[in-house]
């Protein structure tokens, strides 16, 4: 009884910290947010209180970010898989464990300088005196990246693909090693065992990476507005805007609730998908 | 500063010289090494700091907040030197983001540089404090050009000093444009035509639906519902056309990806000091003329820095650097007296007065309502 009410007591202030952020940092943010977005703007900009669904009914006005940011960030995510998961499989099955750590380090190392900084890198990369100069050398005339969606797939790829290596890489590290020798022994072709095993075993590392990298994606703006140069706009962007450049705080925290709405549906179904995947696959395999 | 290593007798004897205050602080420091070695490591260690200065009682750290490439680098420092009062540069994009800061409170700003349009709504907002003319010792009303000097003051205060004035016209590369537009219609059809794809205009309310409202031979100023829709239009058609849209135009001009973009006085300067061939022009149909005021912020938590700081860039021979540096003209006319001939009678700087007669000053109402805001946020959104 004693150590049942101590263990009580214990798990409570365990959970204390994480319990205070919980509360304080989201769930009561949010509330603020709810509210206002039932307000209407103040005349210099800001929030007045009021009880009004306008603001809802307004989010057409946005539609657009909302289409191309619900269009680019899965389409991001899906290509920095594809990027990522050779270079973790390299990283996991064929380089020496010597070197694995450092070689590790270097796919995270990108991280120790701005952001921002690559991004202007990437500037001066994809405008007309960087890639395109080249394609133009090699006959490829008038070929325009920078302020495209291509430039922000680009930038996208290359500023999330240091969060997406890392889980695949290690589901892919304690991949057991037999059963791929006794896929052989069965006679499986190595492609085969790779579709068979290697590649559903690490899908629980695909599934984080790619939560990750869309949930950041979702709500990026300065790609975007960096590589998109206004051309390409996200719902980060018009929430920017929204809250910093119109000061209409009422319009802004109706756009973030649609958003926060849009990334609990699609979490919820990708989720599904993804676990009901992989346990359909751990009940194969018992 | 010596790059020997110094003997510890003689740091000793340095260190008690420093506290008898028979040395200055900045002899101690660089005598001994510590400058460097305190600079070097106090970007890492803010307890480092510089925390005491010897001049004014001033300390800490002042926090000012104004444009991208809007002030001298050698200025900061040198303030920095004189006081021991380290500065954090912010950089803003637009007025608007700067009152949303304010108006969300806690800045922790001491000094900023809002534009003429916006002084009166944070005035009305009790966002900036009158300016305690005690602190300003530099400034010197009598020497300021009057034609700037009204937005400052509000019902007989002064809320904030000019710092510097400009035009808002547009800066074409003549390297790739053949025919340079003469008015902001001009801009806008060369802009969907032959200048496709190579044009930028500013991620600001002002500037960008003001052009449109003077290609359509409207006031920049228009707040009128049937104008502003008839501009969005103009902007919504535009659109496709454009390389982008961003308030930091040099990088894509200086590398070629724009050949033409709306500009500002300081901007033009810069570019065509460095690139001959970038020439800064004035729509023959008008637009916009500025002037930047520093303001301090009510409770300002370094208020006295912000004073000082304030002080210190007003003085003229400080100032001078300020217009050389950022090519601004000055509202001050002693400072116009230190400023080399060349720059004076440079037209980017000082536009002929018939274009200069058809400039408007931005209004206030501009700031504050809503269906500019909401249409220049359209606008990006499309």
């Amino acid at each position: 009884m004693n150590d049942a009410k101590h263990s009580r007591t214990l798990t409570a202030l365990l959970l204390a910290p994480a319990g205070v952020f919980f509360v304080f940092l989201l769930v009561l943010p949010l509330l603020v947010m709810l509210v206002y977005s039932f307000g209407v703007r103040a005349p210099e900009g800001g929030y007045q209180a009021a009880f009004t669904f306008d603001n809802y009914l307004n989010l057409p006005a946005r539609g657009k970010a909302f289409t191309n940011t619900l269009l680019l960030a899965p389409l991001a995510t899906a290509l920095t898989v594809l990027f990522a998961y050779p270079m973790a499989y390299f990283l996991a099955v064929k380089v020496s464990p010597r070197w694995r750590n450092a070689m590790l380090v270097l796919v995270v190392a990108p991280f120790w300088t701005s952001q921002l900084l690559r991004y202007y890198a990437w500037m001066m990369i994809l405008g007309s005196k960087g890639i395109p100069s080249w394609l133009e050398w090699i006959g490829i005339a008038d070929v325009r990246l920078l302020n495209t969606p291509y430039a922000v797939l680009i930038g996208a790829v290359y500023g999330f693909l240091p969060l997406m290596v890392p889980p695949i890489f290690v589901s892919l590290e304690k991949l057991d090693k037999r059963l791929l020798e006794a896929s052989a022994d069965l006679g499986s072709k190595p492609w085969q065992s790779f579709l068979q095993i290697t590649l559903p075993l690490s899908l629980p590392g695909v599934a984080t990476g790619s939560m990750l990298v869309f949930i950041l994606l979702m709500g990026d703006y300065i790609l975007p507005q960096f590589l998109g140069g206004g051309k390409v706009y996200f719902i980060g962007n018009a929430l920017v805007d929204l809250f910093l450049q119109s000061r209409n705080w009422p319009f802004g925290a109706a756009v973030s609730i649609a958003l926060v709405i849009i990334m609990f549906v699609t979490m919820y179904f990708y989720m599904r998908f993804v676990l009901g995947k992989t346990d359909q696959r751990r009940v194969a395999m018992v | 500063m010596s790059n020997d290593t110094i003997k510890p007798q003689k740091f000793l004897e340095e260190l008690r010289r420093y506290e008898k205050g028979s040395v200055t602080r900045r002899h101690f420091l660089g005598v001994t090494g510590l400058g460097l070695a305190t600079s070097v490591m106090s970007a890492a260690v803010p307890g480092l700091q510089p925390r005491k200065a010897f001049a004014e009682g001033l300390s800490g750290t002042v926090n000012f907040t104004t444009w991208p490439n809007y002030f001298a680098q050698e200025n900061i420092d040198n303030f920095t030197k004189n006081t021991g009062v380290k500065v954090n540069v912010t950089i803003f994009g637009s007025n608007e983001e700067m009152l949303a800061k304010l108006q969300a409170g806690s800045t922790g700003w001491d000094l900023f540089v809002p534009t003429n349009y916006t002084i009166s709504t944070y005035k009305k907002l009790d966002l900036i404090e009158p300016l305690d003319m005690k602190l300003v010792p530099n400034y010197d009303a009598s020497t300021q050009d009057p034609q700037f000097t009204g937005p400052g003051t509000i019902d007989g205060t002064l809320y904030a000093i000019v710092k510097d004035w400009g035009t808002t016209g547009y800066v074409v590369d003549t390297r790739k444009v053949k025919k340079t537009p003469e008015t902001w219609k001009d801009f806008f059809d060369a802009a969907q035509g032959e200048l496709s794809g190579k044009v930028l205009v500013h991620d600001y309310q002002l500037t960008t639906i003001g052009g449109a409202l003077k290609a359509l031979g409207h006031s920049f100023n228009s707040v009128d519902a049937g104008e502003m829709a008839a501009a969005e239009k103009l902007l919504l058609a535009t659109k496709p056309h454009l390389f982008g849209i961003n308030s930091d135009y040099q990088p894509s001009m200086r590398n070629g990806d724009a050949v033409m973009s709306m500009c500002w006085t300081n901007d033009g300067a810069q570019l065509h000091r460095d690139i001959k061939e970038m020439e800064y022009r004035l729509g023959k149909d008008g637009g916009e003329i500025w002037a930047d005021h520093y303001a301090i912020p009510k409770g300002a938590p370094n208020r006295a820095a912000g004073y000082a700081l304030m002080d210190y860039l007003l003085t003229p021979e400080i100032n001078a650097k300020e217009v050389k540096s950022n090519g601004a003209p000055s509202s001050d006319s002693r400072v116009n007296a230190m400023v080399p001939k060349e720059m004076l009678e440079n037209p980017i700087l000082y536009p002929a007065k018939e274009l200069l007669s058809k400039l408007e000053f931005g209004a206030a109402e501009t700031l504050t309502n809503p269906v500019r805001a909401e249409i220049m946020a359209r606008f990006k959104a499309a």
